[in-house]
């Protein structure tokens, strides 16, 4: 989904699938913004445009946590961006398609948030400090997020007390740069890497982060990935458990 | 003629035509005769230079609003600033010139590329977090159309200083200061340390202070290419070349004592070219002076430090090159994937590269082992007795360790307190400083562009107050120290 939306005039060209510039193949927008300084213009305000769309989106809600606390104001703003909220002995809270979710949460005193589901959401670096107002949040996932990189990673620190299971899976601008920040978080029981396309060397950065957090239960990679065995050769891999 | 006609019309007919013979006419090599009149016709039409006796494409243009002096990173980051902030769209024409554009000897692409707030002055806390939330954005701020986004690859993991007993109390108060600031450190103590990095050997640490937002390390070069690459889609005009003049008026004025002085205003800027004695007389109003190392050089040309000494027209400015190692070893049992880049308290620094446990780090020498800065050779006997046993000390698994690769580059060392010069000169009146930052230029780079910019555009310092940054301090001798220098 994210992949569709980056062509167009809106956005531009090339950002995310650097493949077609390699091709030389140019599309009809392109030649024309060699061409015309209008075009060009034009195509860059539309990207500025999107860009001050997603920092609209991930504008501070920290004003609402004075009035409703810092759980309704947390779970307002993920619910706001298209994700899921699970109370403490209540139900996923999701929006429909059209963007509506039900209101009743505002009513809720002092029940903390335990699980926040931010898949497929534009939640970026300022975004997240809108989710240290949730304390005590146990399960987060940030799958296919566009906006979250490295820098985002550095920000989940102030809820390493809580936070047990995280999910980053299919992230396009996560590298293993940031996995180190992970450091951080000592209650993680379960972390879900898979599908890095920025990660360079999957499998080393699995065997990594599983020494950096021992207690943790780090999924995704398939260790065999990239190996290749040769017919008179052994499998290399003696030391690292052989995956089914 | 009838038979002529009449022959013709059967040569021509339907089945007989060649290709571009409508109606007979040159059909041997049509294709050579049309790219010859088209050349016929370009040579003629305009836009083509008047005296076409010889190609002056690589010569700078003869005026330019701000010329600026080097094209590292502070450079590209002044004019960048200027091309964003101009009141009008081409408003201002910029000119930067570089001496070396492959930047073989700049400090720029030889960092290390680290970026911290854990500073002792409340600027140099501020422009680092505006540094920071400018490359966290980069690709919003440097965005080209049809251009790949830049990947700074950005490692997140901070700095860890560590502090003796003798520096622990100004330690403490410089991470207070550094959290009001708005910069996010934290203290730890002994225990806490070797609790969350056991390898860490904290005899003789009595504070440390760990960043956790905002602060590690990235690529320099993409930095640089990205500035050079955006700057010149805004109509920057780049130009390889040495400034060797600068022809100036002068104007004599009196101050409020009776005293008689004498400002200066640079109108022409010589550049001369690579291997020859070809120089374009450049008419400028403004002139930034951003040549890292070699600043000292470009501001005698301009005739600062031409006076008696202890006078405004004497002082020169303090800027001079020093030469600084980087040494990469590989350890395989070194720390893991969560190690800061760690500033020891002799003044040793490591931080891990990649993920084939190699790690990148040296040490400042002392004033006494300051190394010839002529030329870039690395000295590895300096590794051995100075840096190594440091590194042994404080992380034992460094005791087996092997030297792959080493390089060297300049500080733009201001040997007066250590930090930037930025804005412009008092008598010199349009030159504008934005140098002499010894080792943490690259890191505040965007800062300082947007506050010489402002300063250019506006008259003042808008965002950051860098007025404790002025040239004026050396003369007036006040120091601004900073401290957490590596």
């Amino acid at each position: 989904m994210w992949n569709r939306s980056t062509r167009g005039i809106h956005h531009l060209g090339g950002a995310v699938d650097p493949e077609s510039n390699q091709k030389k193949r140019r599309t009809m927008l392109q030649y024309l913004s060699d061409y015309f300084y209008d075009v060009e213009f034009l195509r860059g305000y539309f990207f500025q445009n999107e860009m001050v769309k997603v920092h609209q989106k991930n504008r501070s809600f920290a004003y609402l946590g004075e009035t409703y606390g810092p759980n309704n104001a947390g779970a307002f703003f993920i619910l706001k961006q298209g994700g899921a909220v699970k109370f403490r002995d209540k139900e996923w809270i999701r929006p429909d398609k059209y963007g509506h979710f039900s209101q009743e949460f505002w009513n809720f005193s002092e029940v903390p948030v335990e699980a926040v589901d931010a898949s497929d959401c534009a939640i970026n670096y300022e975004g997240l400090e809108n989710l240290h107002l949730l304390k005590e949040l146990q399960s987060l996932s940030l799958q296919r997020c566009p906006h979250v990189d490295d820098w985002c990673l550095s920000r989940l620190y102030p809820l390493a007390d809580s936070l047990q299971e995280l999910s980053l899976a299919g992230c396009p601008r996560i590298s293993e740069r940031g996995l180190g920040c992970l450091y951080h978080l000592q209650n993680l029981r379960w972390l879900d890497i898979s599908d890095l396309p920025s990660v360079s060397n999957p499998g080393l950065t699995q065997i990594l982060v599983e020494e950096m957090l021992p207690n943790c239960n780090v999924v995704g990679v398939n260790l065999a990935e990239g190996l290749k065995i040769g017919p008179e050769e052994q499998p290399r891999d003696t030391d690292r458990p052989v995956p089914a | 003629m009838l038979p002529r006609v009449l022959s013709l019309g059967v040569r021509r007919g339907r089945f007989t035509r060649r290709p571009g013979t409508l109606r007979g006419g040159f059909s041997l090599d049509w294709e050579e005769k049309l790219s010859e009149i088209k050349k016929k016709i370009q040579s003629a039409l305009p836009g083509t230079s008047l005296l076409p006796l010889y190609d002056s494409s690589h010569l700078p243009p003869d005026h330019a609003d701000v010329v600026i002096i080097g094209g590292g990173v502070l450079g590209l980051s002044v004019a960048y600033w200027l091309k964003k902030l101009e009141k009008q769209r081409g408003a201002l024409r910029v000119l930067v010139v570089e001496r070396d554009l492959t930047y073989s000897r700049a400090s720029s692409a030889l960092s290390l590329g680290g970026i911290h707030q854990q500073f002792s002055l409340p600027e140099n806390i501020q422009l680092s977090l505006f540094s920071a939330s400018f490359l966290r954005n980069i690709n919003e701020h440097l965005a080209v159309v049809d251009a790949p986004p830049l990947d700074l690859q950005f490692n997140p993991l901070g700095y860890l200083w560590l502090a003796s007993e003798k520096n622990a109390a100004a330690m403490e108060n410089n991470v207070k200061m550094q959290r009001q600031e708005g910069a996010k450190v934290c203290l730890m103590s002994p225990d806490q340390l070797r609790n969350k990095f056991p390898w860490i050997n904290t005899e003789g640490v009595a504070l440390a202070s760990y960043g956790m937002e905002d602060e590690g390390w990235f690529d320099p070069w993409c930095l640089l290419q990205g500035l050079r690459r955006k700057v010149q889609s805004m109509g920057v005009v780049f130009c390889q070349g040495e400034v060797t003049r600068f022809v100036s008026s002068s104007s004599h004025m009196m101050t409020k004592n009776q005293k008689e002085v004498k400002l200066k205003r640079i109108y022409e800027v010589h550049v001369k070219m690579d291997n020859s004695l070809e120089y374009q007389p450049v008419e400028c109003s403004i002139v930034i002076n951003a040549a890292g190392a070699w600043s000292a050089q470009v501001a005698a040309l301009a005739g600062i430090g031409k006076g008696p000494p202890d006078t405004l027209q004497g002082t020169k400015l303090p800027v001079e090159p020093r030469k600084r190692y980087v040494y990469v070893w590989h350890c395989p049992q070194g720390p893991g994937l969560e190690s800061p880049l760690v500033a020891d308290t002799s003044g040793t620094y490591f931080r891990r590269e990649g993920l084939g446990s190699n790690y990148l780090g040296g040490r400042s020498p002392t004033e006494e082992e300051e190394p010839d800065p002529g030329n870039l050779e690395v000295d590895h006997d300096f590794f051995q007795d100075k840096v190594w046993p440091h590194l042994a000390q404080r992380v034992p698994a460094f005791e087996t360790l092997k030297v792959q690769n080493a390089w060297a580059g300049y500080y733009d060392y201001n040997t007066f307190d250590q930090n930037g010069v930025v804005g412009p000169h008092p008598l010199v009146v349009n030159m504008f400083f934005a140098t002499g930052f010894s080792g943490h230029g690259l890191q505040q780079a965007p800062g300082v562009g947007r506050a010489v910019a402002e300063m250019i555009v506006e008259g003042r310092f808008q965002t950051i107050n860098l007025d404790s940054f002025l040239f004026s301090r050396f003369y007036l001798e006040e120091k601004i120290q900073e401290d957490n220098i590596i």
